[in-house]
């Protein structure tokens, strides 16, 4: 038995040796991207855009998540793709700072990094392609609650937590918007905070019911938060007499947008994110772009890009405005993501 | 009972390390199929870069050997982990020097698992699992308390070398497990505390009549968990360069199948720790190979899970072989230990 074991171990070890490395041929350039974690329908939605913009490029694509959405787990994978000397790596990252010594490591070896959809540190990354610009979210919500509201009355937001910060930057653009002169009639009587929890979000949204009779508009910029509201506004037959608007996923809010209590609300396209990610990936690569502010490039089916500073002191893409959803387009999206 | 136990250590022969050559071979294996399928696997920085990927919960494994050892399951030392990990960082944030702060890191942890071993102790009647369970979603929820969704870091850049630094050639978190894992295996297989940590998990109740302090040795025992789950969140922290509440999530779990894929019986009282540290390199470098080739996440829980079935399959098997009738799988050397009769190993597994 022991026997056995030994030689079985000496062949094998024998085998290790011998092959070549060389048997492997070179390769076409690979560009791997890699997101928060398994079994995320928006996350798969943007891989998918990412796969299919490097492919139509003639390149080859590495889709990569961990199965916990924990910077711990994309630093493993982020060490597998640089030890495959891969062109560029799109980090979906899960965590601001603690990817920021694994990415500079990759950095160091010649690998494009940068971020997408959810950013890490600007010492990390070339540049950061973001969904839409945070300006024109907030002008858009704006827009929806005042035709909403018909024009006049009161509106309240429900955010997530009180320090994420793309909500804040979101809810200062909202306030620039509502400062100016044709929205004096729409006033903002409140900000809650439902911190993400579906719980939390539902009693938020009573609270403000009870709070102000006379509200018109809710806008949540959150997908958790907006699809409570829609539960609530729904549940309470407040359908036609609060509107609901904000950003949120389709296939949770398309109940919601077909009875009514949402007229409308947006999100920005996650294939068309892991797409233009694509093409920032090959542009880095082939030294098109460098990640300053000013770099022009062109994205496929998407058109011409220009990359500009980003709020964090980095630099960023954005994809465009918001898309909209609402009752014509709800049923084909809500499969979608 | 003590006399036994030395007996055994003595007696040993080399069959005994047949899960321990098995896992070797299965980790020949690993090798040759993973530089079979990817060309970036055999470089020589790969093989020496690669523990770095897994080492910062290897640490938890010598410990969870014990604690297995001794019939008992820790579920809390992943939350202990991110408990240190976050204390360090506000502490250091907060203007304590970073040395201090390490040091302050491993207290904490230390503590949380005196506070482990004391509960034990005095709740008999629950098993470690329940309890462990319990302090698991306290220790991490004072981290959720501490940091809510925030994150924190911006440590001295020396503090990076933990993680990322070598000595010469060799990485420096490999140089510290080597010497943590060679203290584990002297504690565990040369001195009386292992002697009783084997006495305890074969037989708890005959342990106490005989006279031996089972509380002493759970309390060491926890408490030497909750120093490793230090060891764990000094590098894991260093590897992040900052850190949040939830790192070091199911640490725990993979630390326990590594452990038990080592060939360390759940039923308590038997196992050596040299199979572990085996089942370590063994998972690491099957991971990263997986992962080398892109392999997607849940396939590769796939196949570590089965492996694990695997590995309990055949031991329970061998196990029911060698208890009666000792003859059939091992070597003329067996006959030590059957003629002993001794073997708490195989004949009072139960006990624990």
């Amino acid at each position: 038995m022991k026997k056995t074991f030994t030689v079985a171990a000496l062949v094998l070890l024998a085998l290790t040796l011998i092959i070549p490395s060389s048997v492997f041929a070179a390769e076409k350039p690979k560009f791997a991207i890699v997101f928060k974690n398994t079994g995320n329908p928006y996350g798969e939605k943007q891989l998918e855009g990412f796969r299919v913009g490097i492919e139509e490029q003639g390149f080859e694509a590495i889709l990569r998540s961990p199965d916990l959405p924990t910077a711990e787990a994309q630093i493993q994978i982020i060490e597998q793709l640089i030890a495959q000397k891969v062109a560029s790596i799109c980090i979906v990252g899960n965590d601001y700072d603690a990817l920021t010594p694994v990415l500079r490591k990759a950095s160091s070896q010649g690998i494009k990094v940068f971020s997408l959809d959810s950013s890490v540190n600007p010492q990390a990354r070339l540049t950061h392609v973001n969904q839409a610009d945070s300006e024109k979210i907030g002008q858009t919500l704006i827009k929806a609650a005042y035709d909403m509201a018909g024009g006049k009355g009161e509106i309240a937001i429900l955010s997530a937590t009180s320090q994420a910060s793309n909500q804040n930057i979101w809810i200062d653009f909202m306030k620039k918007e509502l400062a100016k002169p044709e929205y004096k009639d729409l006033k903002l009587v409140k900000i809650a905070y439902g911190d993400d929890l579906r719980d939390k979000s539902v009693s938020e949204t009573e609270g403000l019911l009870r709070s102000y009779p006379n509200l018109k508009v809710i806008i949540a910029p959150t997908t958790v938060g907006i699809a409570a509201a829609g539960k609530v506004l729904t549940d309470k037959g407040l359908k036609g007499k609060v509107f609901l608007t904000g950003l949120g996923l389709p296939s949770e809010m398309a109940e919601y947008i077909n009875n009514g209590v949402c007229p409308y609300m947006f999100l920005w396209n996650p294939i068309d994110v892991g797409y233009l990610g694509s093409y920032v990936a090959t542009a880095l690569v082939n030294g098109k772009i460098t990640g300053k502010v000013g770099d022009k490039f062109s994205a496929g089916r998407l058109g011409n890009y220009t990359i500009t500073k980003a709020p964090d002191g980095g630099t960023e893409v954005l994809l465009g405005p918001p898309f909209k959803f609402d009752k014509s387009n709800i049923e084909e999206w809500k499969t979608v993501y | 009972m003590e006399k036994t136990a030395i007996d055994t250590n003595k007696l040993r022969g080399l069959h005994q390390y047949q899960w321990e050559i098995f896992l070797l071979v299965l980790f020949l294996a690993v090798n040759v199929v993973n530089s079979f399928l990817s060309p970036y696997y055999l470089t020589l920085d790969t093989f020496v870069s690669t523990p770095m990927n897994f080492l910062d919960k290897a640490f938890l494994v010598l410990p969870m050997t014990m604690i297995i050892i001794l019939g008992n399951i820790d579920v809390s030392v992943g939350s202990i982990v991110a408990l240190s990990s976050v204390l360090m960082a506000v502490s250091y944030n907060a203007g304590l020097p970073m040395p201090l702060a390490m040091v302050l890191a491993l207290l904490v942890s230390t503590t949380c698992g005196f506070i482990n071993g004391f509960l034990q102790i005095k709740f008999k009647e629950l098993s470690a699992t329940i309890i462990t369970l319990s302090t698991m979603t306290v220790f991490r929820g004072i981290a959720y308390v501490i940091l809510e969704d925030r994150s924190a870091g911006k440590f001295p850049s020396w503090f990076s070398f933990l993680a990322w630094g070598y000595i010469g050639k060799i990485p420096f978190i490999l140089i510290v497990f080597v010497l943590a894992a060679i203290v584990f295996a002297v504690i565990l297989h040369t001195t009386r505390f292992g002697r009783m940590i084997y006495a305890v998990g074969s037989n708890r109740t005959a342990c106490e009549y005989s006279g031996i302090r089972t509380g002493r040795i759970i309390l060491g025992v926890s408490m030497l968990a909750g120093l490793m789950a230090g060891f764990t969140s000094l590098f894991l922290t260093s590897r992040m360069g900052s850190t949040r509440p939830n790192v070091a999530l199911n640490y725990e779990l993979d630390a326990i199948a590594m452990t038990v894929l080592g060939g360390i019986s759940t039923n308590g009282g038997k196992g050596r720790i040299t199979g572990p540290l085996i089942s370590i390199f063994l998972i690491g470098f099957l991971n990263y190979g997986l992962g080398l080739r892109n392999v997607s996440a849940q396939v590769i829980l796939i196949i570590l899970g089965t492996l694990l079935i695997l590995s309990v399959l055949v031991q329970n098997f061998t196990d029911r072989q060698s208890a009666p009738s000792s003859k059939k799988i091992s070597a003329p050397t067996h006959r030590s230990d059957a003629g002993d009769g001794l073997d708490i190993h195989e004949h009072s597994a139960q006990g624990g």
